[in-house]
């Protein structure tokens, strides 16, 4: 195993998590850290010696999520069959069901949750997750405090508390 | 007394451990008097206590093979094609001179067979991205898909007890209609394919048959109304074990 692989190996275990945190699904989720993988390795001479390598692999997975996450919004290819009808269905906030976290995550929007789990889960801090997801700092602040409210209103079971702001 | 007022990044900081410690104390002294708020961060502390108890276990989940270095891209995909185009060409000479010999016969018949169960394994079990159609995660739609293209009741064995658990399946043409072939990895990536036809007589059942070509072992037999060939590069006692297991499951 060369240098830069035994360096990256470490961190695979905490972008699974993420991953899968971030994706709901096993599958979904290796997939993600796979191509994860592949880039980092095939641009391992872009990573700057000395600083942070797992910052850099989690802005690389941030990366790759957003750009599949838009381009299967924008060229939906599965044809709407059973289990895509099914999975439509399970989508479908059922408020009375919503006590899981993992649940409760899936139904954040996907800025929000990346950013709830980049803090509460790999414990970045505000500013390390603002470099990883390329945004201000204040956006990662307004990102967390609604998140984390929404996240409340629906581990608590109250629908309509789901859309009440955060008041400064 | 002019301490500056707590502010929602500081009850958030507060949260996440984060809080410069010169401000712990107003922090705390405010949350004292706005029970809302400190209503607000008990909720979020268990929310991230929640993430971890939910997520942590990954952390100490063995990786698949897929994500084990040192591995590159393009060395397994050009591996992969070289195992594919070895076996479709051996298949072809296989399939030649058996349909030269004898085409008719039941023996010929169930080689033929068992042959075809070991290409789509070889064929399928290197798949990095798409090793099956329909995932483990969606079982209950699996097995009800490929019963209707199979057009019979399918139940899939489960096999965590020998240490392999289920990918998932996929639908595959075979001489006489749909096949299904349903895959199972252990802890190890090592794979094993499980490929379901319909049996033409289905009164007819048999014993373990063995057939193994190219370090692709392949036990097979007839139960009824359905064939299996289990199929997987390891040890034939292991895959006897396995089979056998198999077997057990499926006549309860």
């Amino acid at each position: 195993m060369s240098d830069h692989e035994s360096l990256i190996t470490q961190h695979i275990p905490r972008l699974r998590r993420y991953a899968r945190a971030l994706t709901g699904e096993r599958n979904a989720a290796d997939d993600l850290v796979q191509d994860t993988l592949e880039r980092a390795l095939s641009r391992f001479h872009l990573w700057r010696q000395g600083s942070d390598l797992r910052a850099w692999l989690f802005t690389i997975m941030h990366n790759i999520y957003v750009n599949q996450t838009r381009s299967r919004i924008r060229h939906p290819q599965e044809p709407l069959d059973e289990s895509a009808a099914d999975e439509l269905r399970a989508r479908e906030p059922d408020w009375g069901e919503l006590r899981d976290i993992e649940q409760a995550l899936a139904r954040l929007p996907g800025e929000q949750r990346s950013v709830l789990l980049l803090v509460g889960l790999e414990q970045f801090t505000y500013e390390e997750a603002a470099r990883v997801l390329d945004i201000p700092l204040g956006t990662v602040m307004s990102r967390l405090s609604r998140g984390r409210e929404r996240l409340r209103a629906a581990l608590s079971g109250d629908p309509r508390s789901a859309t009440l702001k955060v008041v400064k | 007394m002019s301490e500056p007022a707590v502010t929602e990044a500081e009850l958030h900081a507060y949260v996440d451990g984060t809080l410069p410690a010169a401000r712990a104390a107003a922090v705390e002294s405010y949350l004292a008097d706005h029970p809302e708020d400190a209503a607000r961060v008990a909720a979020y502390r268990e929310q991230v206590a929640a993430m971890r108890r939910e997520f942590d276990p990954v952390i100490d989940e063995p990786l698949p093979r897929r994500l084990q270095l040192p591995q590159s891209s393009w060395t397994r995909s050009l591996a992969r094609h070289a195992a594919v185009v070895a076996w479709i060409t051996l298949g072809g000479v296989i399939g030649w001179q058996l349909h030269a010999y004898n085409s008719t016969s039941a023996r010929s018949e169930g080689a033929n067979w068992a042959r075809r169960a070991a290409i789509a394994h070889a064929v399928y079990s290197p798949e990095v991205r798409h090793p099956v159609e329909v995932g483990a995660d969606e079982e209950t739609h699996l097995v009800r898909w490929l019963s209707k293209r199979l057009g019979t009741s399918l139940k899939v064995p489960h096999l965590g007890g020998l240490g392999y658990s289920l990918v998932g399946g996929r639908l595959l043409p075979g001489e006489r209609g749909p096949v299904a072939q349903f895959m199972y990895q252990d802890g190890k990536g090592q794979r094993l394919t499980l490929y379901v036809r319909i049996n033409p007589d289905e009164r007819s059942e048999s014993a373990f048959l063995f057939a193994q070509e190219r370090g692709v072992g392949v036990f097979y037999w007839l139960d009824r109304k359905l064939g299996y060939a289990l199929s997987g590069a390891v040890d034939k006692s292991e895959l006897l074990r396995i089979a056998t297991a198999i077997h057990g499951q499926l006549n309860p």
